[in-house]
């Protein structure tokens, strides 16, 4: 069930921080924003669907793509914790989305070559939403960066603050490991996302920083105390009222 | 010769159901429609979503449904992921009832990714391109938000992807 579990952790990235950026309607800075975050969240949140919807197959136990967002706890959640990072403010979010579309947007490219056909479905889709997440968050990364002292110290503090959970993402689960051909192999997409990453930074006037104390643990479901939250309110309604539909 | 007219009747009355949020242009317009195979009473309708997120999927499959049961047929509808639907399936008959509604048509192919670069827009009202981008999402998940700076008017733009 290799495969399973590895669709699995794949679509709760998507999901959690899907949901993370659908926090931001009615609170963004301005309408454009309002708009565009949504917008970004439902791309993810779609993506999570179907990948969600094939875990529920490949499992074959009668869950469906609800059951497996709603009904299991935080150490059963398999996303990064770059995912789950509290929105923060304005240039925290921004980071985070670029930090995540420069590393999934080379991932689905990959995986267009996928011997699995959903997957090389999900991937062609995926990987245009993607390219555009990176144009969107990377604009707004260059114009705090390179902008105001104020909007620069606070794109400095979402690096110095972000930075340390992008390790993670080029790791390999247990499960994932194991998919030689399946799904993309992490650590070979480290030079894109470097390219991209570095490319936005030069324009924003921002370090790479060094970081002393990478930090992992997701896929192991070992999270930070933000994700219950989320899970709480995300998860309240089914619940509550388990079955509700409308 | 009454499984090709069959074949037909089922194309027709599938292709014709509007987009529920571009109701300019019908599902065979922008290239969402695949296929529609008739097999005795049954047709299947195999569609594919323009947007990993578009909330108009399930509302489009139900209509395709709808209007197949309308023309007599048992119908089901199956959507189609791979290969990923792209604007250039945009029929030139879409591209030109798109711009008349008042949204610019994607310009040229897919494929060409350019992270920062910018495309020129023509206004769909005046046709020049002395267009600006007010916002890269607009209304829905797929259209951006253009000005023209020549006539004033505001548009949306039907993204390239």
């Amino acid at each position: 069930m290799a495969m399973q579990a590895a669709v699995l952790e794949l679509a709760d990235d998507h999901l959690i921080l899907g949901h993370r950026l659908s926090e931001w309607c009615g609170h963004a800075p301005m309408l454009e924003e309002d708009l565009a975050l949504p917008n970004m969240a439902l791309d993810l949140i779609g993506t999570a669907r179907a990948l969600y919807d094939y875990a529920a197959r490949l499992e074959g136990k009668g869950r469906s793509e609800d059951d497996l967002a709603f009904l299991r706890v935080e150490r059963e959640y398999r996303n990064l914790l770059l995912c789950e990072r509290p929105n923060g403010d304005f240039a925290q979010t921004m980071l985070r989305q670029l930090y995540f579309a420069a590393f999934m947007e080379p991932y689905w490219q990959a995986a267009t070559g996928s011997s699995d056909e959903v997957i090389r479905g999900v991937a062609g889709k995926a990987v245009k939403e993607m390219a555009y997440h990176i144009r969107h968050a990377g604009e707004w990364v260059i114009r705090l960066g390179d902008g105001t002292d104020e909007s620069a110290a606070k794109m400095r503090a979402a690096v110095e603050e972000l930075h340390r959970f992008t390790g993670e993402m080029f790791e390999e689960s247990d499960a994932s490991a194991a998919l030689e051909g399946m799904l993309p192999r992490r650590a070979d997409l480290r030079a894109a996302w470097d390219r991209v990453i570095g490319m936005v930074f030069s324009e924003a006037l921002l370090e790479v920083p060094e970081v002393r104390f990478p930090q992992t643990g997701g896929r192991q479901g070992l999270h930070g105390e933000q994700l219950g939250h989320l899970l709480a309110e995300m998860q309240y309604l089914q619940r509550a009222y388990p079955g509700a539909t409308w | 010769m009454v499984a090709v007219l069959d074949q037909a009747r089922a194309w027709d009355a599938a292709a014709a159901v509007p987009d529920p949020e571009v109701p300019c242009v019908t599902v065979a317009d922008l290239g969402i429609l695949r296929e529609v195979i008739v097999d005795g009473e049954v047709a299947v309708a195999r569609v594919s979503p323009t947007y990993s997120g578009c909330p108009a999927v399930m509302a489009i499959e139900m209509a395709v449904e709808a209007a197949l049961r309308d023309a007599g047929f048992e119908a089901r509808v199956e959507r189609v992921m791979s290969p990923a639907w792209t604007t250039d399936w945009i029929t030139d008959e879409g591209r030109e009832k798109l711009r008349a509604y008042g949204i610019a048509p994607p310009v040229g192919a897919a494929g060409k990714r350019a992270l920062f670069g910018e495309v020129e827009v023509p206004c769909p009202r005046c046709a020049r391109v002395t267009t600006e981008k007010i916002s890269e999402f607009g209304s829905t998940a797929c259209k951006a938000q253009y000005r023209c700076t020549s006539c004033g008017e505001p548009f949306d733009y039907f993204k390239c992807i």
